[in-house]
């Protein structure tokens, strides 16, 4: 169908993102295909160690379901988006083909093994998340193609995770955010993932800081390196939500938070942690 | 953008506060637009127009969402409730009850906004914590109660509820 209403047509999702982007003028296609009503394009699922989520689950579904509190970064970023009633109209599916540079579920996402199903007039192909983001706003998807279904691997035994972003206000997008999955071995950090949000064009994997934390006991002095490495690995923009210097500065201290709450977590401890708001 | 695009109308069928509206819309008619233009319920207020403060909140279907956030043509075969919903041949709803004797608003702008958020909350927990309701209200902004008596009204119209 966007084959055939051409260029100026696009997907609306759950409008959280787009509408507001209307109202700004900073979009103006001539049709919307409001894929609201399509039937079966909401669900969660766990089959062969992977969760599954429709393009249209919304943010409130996620964060409800038990299914998906297997993956403790999912259901960290699912109830921490913005407030109740965005989580309730956005969408998994449109959060990652928006690829806005502030969203919450590509960094969150990308510190785990996650496929983005596609499907467009050649038929349906599977993209890895980090090659699926290629620039802020940009995404490996054709013109005509839809994000289908967001697949993501269940973590191994051993490995826990945490999603933090610090936002001013529930509402606003948040002024920098850290995912963070470990796997542990005891007390040795066998692997460790570990992304950065709102302070780069996409999320940034923070490889340095990843590499400080393999095969290492995970000391504060062993995570405060890890978090100096996060540091170097920022890039953000000074803007409303605070000066670069600012930023780099939470993202310091978001990755010790986090890092802590991963590890506890991966101790089987059930470790609260959410979105931070002012 | 071309306005011929825009502007063509769309027919929907929306339900508000039980009656149902059958009506020819432009397709980029705002949800909260046509509650206060097309249906005149004017309870429903438009604040700040950017997702943000929450004063356009209504029920659709049961959750509550910002009607400046919702094209009218993606509530068509909706449910939607607004703040003249609540009340029931003149009367009250437990609600809007606590919010009046707690002192629950100030100028009122927010306060329909508040209170449909305030719907979903105790409709999914009857007692919720400080913490609960903390988070049920984030996406409303007031500018004048400093939120004290919003707490004490939303525990309250828990307790109405139950007596009601």
């Amino acid at each position: 169908m966007l084959g055939q209403l051409g260029e100026n047509a696009k997907f609306l999702a759950g409008g959280q993102s787009l509408i507001p982007l209307l109202k700004l003028r900073f979009a103006s296609p001539e049709h919307l295909v409001d894929l609201n009503f399509i039937p079966g394009a909401s669900f969660i699922t766990e089959k062969s160690g992977a969760l599954h989520f429709g393009t249209m689950t919304r943010h409130a579904e996620i964060e409800r379901s038990a299914i998906a509190k297997k993956i403790s970064v999912l259901h960290d970023c699912a109830a921490g988006i913005a407030d109740v009633q965005v989580r309730n109209r956005g969408t998994i599916g449109g959060s990652l083909a928006e690829a806005d540079p502030s969203g919450d579920w590509a960094n969150a996402l990308i510190t785990l093994h996650t496929t983005v199903h596609c499907f467009g007039p050649s038929g349906p192909r599977a993209v890895a998340l980090p090659d699926f983001i290629r620039d802020a706003y940009t995404t490996a998807l054709a013109h005509d193609e839809l994000v289908t279904e967001v697949e993501v691997k269940i973590p191994p035994e051993g490995s826990g995770g945490a999603y933090l972003a610090f936002k001013r206000s529930a509402p606003v997008y948040p002024s920098a955010s850290v995912a963070v999955q470990l796997t542990m071995a005891g007390d040795v950090c066998q692997d460790a993932a570990i992304a950065l949000g709102c302070v780069g064009l996409t999320a940034i994997r923070a490889s340095e800081a990843e590499t400080c934390l393999r095969g290492q006991m995970l000391d504060d002095a062993t995570i405060a390196n890890a978090a100096e490495a996060a540091r170097a690995a920022a890039d953000p923009q000074p803007d409303m939500r605070g000066s670069a210097e600012y930023k780099r500065q939470l993202v310091v201290a978001l990755v010790k938070r986090a890092v802590h709450i991963a590890t506890g977590r991966a101790r089987g401890e059930p470790v609260e942690g959410t979105h931070l708001y002012a | 953008m071309p306005e011929t695009a825009a502007r063509q109308e769309i027919a929907v069928n929306i339900r508000v506060n039980g009656k149902t509206y059958a009506r020819q819309v432009e397709g980029r008619t705002l949800l909260v637009e046509f509650l206060r233009e097309t249906c005149d319920l004017t309870g429903t207020h438009v604040g700040c127009d950017t997702t943000y403060c929450g004063a356009c909140t209504v029920l659709m279907n049961g959750l509550a969402v910002k009607s400046c956030t919702v094209l009218a043509v993606q509530a068509d075969g909706s449910e939607i409730t607004t703040v003249e919903g609540l009340e029931s041949e003149g009367k009250l709803d437990p609600i809007q009850r606590a919010f009046g004797d707690s002192y629950g608003l100030q100028c009122g702008y927010c306060t329909p906004g508040l209170m449909l958020s305030t719907h979903q909350l105790l409709a999914e927990n009857p007692e919720p914590s400080e913490k609960e309701i903390r988070r049920a209200i984030a996406g409303n902004t007031c500018r004048c109660t400093g939120y004290m008596n919003v707490f004490k009204a939303i525990r309250r119209a828990g307790q109405n509820r139950k007596g009601a």
